[in-house]
C-alpha cells in the first residue's frame, strides 16, 4: 500500500503515463481509499488540461512585421558582404 | 507527447533543408509557423513584452546564421526553443541583475510539494470564466512561479515538449525536469484551486 507521500512522488509519472502496470495498480488502489489524494490527482490533471487548452497566441501584426524586417535586413547585409565589389 | 503530426514532421525537415540551401521563402514559412509559439514562450519566461520581442528576433536571426550547425538529429522546433530559452534567460538575468537566476540552482527537497489546499473543482472550471479572464488567471499563476519551475512547466505543459526535449533545451537532467515539473504542477494546482473550486465545498466534506 502506497503512502500519500509516495503517491505524490509518483504522481507526475502517473499523469504522464510513464508508470508500469504494477505501480499503476498501487496508485489506483491508493486513490480509491484516500479521498484527498484522489482530489489532488483530479485537480492536477485539470490544471494540466486547462493549460494545454490555452489558445496559441496570435503574433501581434506589428511584432510580426518587425521580425520580418529584421530578418530581411540581415539577409541584405549578408548579401552585401558576400557580393563582389 | 508533442502534438506534431506526421505531415508536420515531413514539412519541417523539407523546409529546413531548403532554408539551409539559402531558400529564404522556406525559412519564412518556418518562421511563420513557429514565431507565435516562440513569442509566447519568451513572454512566459521573460514576463516582458519588449524582451519577448527581442528574444523572438534574436532567435530567428541566430537560427538562420547557424542553420548549417543544425544537425537534424533533434527537431528544428526543439532546436530553436533551445535558442529562445537561452536568450530569454539572458534577458531575465539582465533585468534582475541583483538577483541571478541560475537554472541549476540547488533545490531543497520536499518543501514545495507540500499540499496545503485540497478542494474539489467544478467539472469544467474554465467555463465559468470568459476566455480573457481565464487567460489572465492562467498567466498570472504561471508568472508567480519561480523561474526554475516556470521554465520547465512552460516547455512541458504549454509548449508540449517531451521530458527529454525539455532536458535538452534547458541543459538539465531528466530527473531535474521531472522534479521541477511536479513542483510547478502542484503549485499551479494550488493557485488555481482558489478560482476553480466548487462553491460551498471544502476538504471536510471528503473526510
Amino acid at each position: 500500500m502506497l503512502t500519500c507521500k509516495e503517491f505524490l512522488q509518483e504522481l507526475n509519472d502517473y499523469l504522464d503515463d510513464a508508470v508500469d502496470v504494477e505501480l499503476r495498480r498501487h496508485i489506483e488502489a491508493h486513490i480509491t481509499e484516500c479521498p484527498n489524494c484522489f482530489v489532488i490527482l483530479d485537480t492536477t490533471q485539470k490544471t494540466i488540461k486547462v493549460y494545454k487548452g490555452m489558445q496559441p497566441q496570435v503574433l501581434p501584426e506589428a511584432v510580426s512585421s518587425r521580425l520580418n524586417k529584421a530578418v530581411e535586413r540581415m539577409l541584405a547585409e549578408k548579401k552585401s558582404r558576400t557580393a563582389p565589389e | 507527447m508533442p502534438a506534431t503530426t506526421e505531415t508536420g514532421i515531413f514539412d519541417e525537415s523539407a523546409l529546413v533543408a531548403k532554408a539551409r540551401e539559402g531558400d529564404t521563402a522556406a525559412y519564412n514559412q518556418l518562421m511563420n509557423r513557429y514565431s507565435p509559439k516562440i513569442y509566447r514562450l519568451a513572454k512566459h519566461i521573460t514576463q516582458h513584452e519588449e524582451d519577448a520581442e527581442d528574444v523572438l528576433q534574436e532567435t530567428f536571426l541566430k537560427a538562420f546564421e547557424h542553420l548549417g550547425d543544425f544537425q537534424g538529429q533533434s527537431k528544428f522546433y526543439t532546436w530553436i526553443v533551445r535558442i529562445a530559452v537561452n536568450e530569454s534567460l539572458m534577458k531575465l538575468r539582465k533585468r534582475k541583475s541583483d538577483r541571478t537566476v541560475p537554472l541549476d540552482e540547488p533545490l531543497d527537497t520536499g518543501e514545495d510539494t507540500v499540499v496545503r489546499e485540497i478542494a474539489v473543482w467544478d467539472e469544467n472550471p474554465e467555463q465559468q470564466y470568459s476566455r480573457e479572464e481565464l487567460g489572465q488567471i492562467l498567466d498570472e499563476a504561471v508568472q508567480s512561479l519561480r523561474p526554475v519551475f516556470r521554465t520547465v512547466f512552460v516547455l512541458r505543459d504549454i509548449e508540449e515538449l517531451s521530458t527529454e526535449e525539455t532536458s535538452e533545451a534547458l541543459g538539465i537532467s531528466v530527473p531535474a525536469v521531472k522534479s521541477r515539473l511536479l513542483r510547478a504542477r502542484l503549485q499551479l494546482r494550488e493557485k488555481l484551486t482558489r478560482f476553480f473550486k466548487r462553491k460551498g465545498d471544502d476538504v471536510f466534506a471528503y473526510l
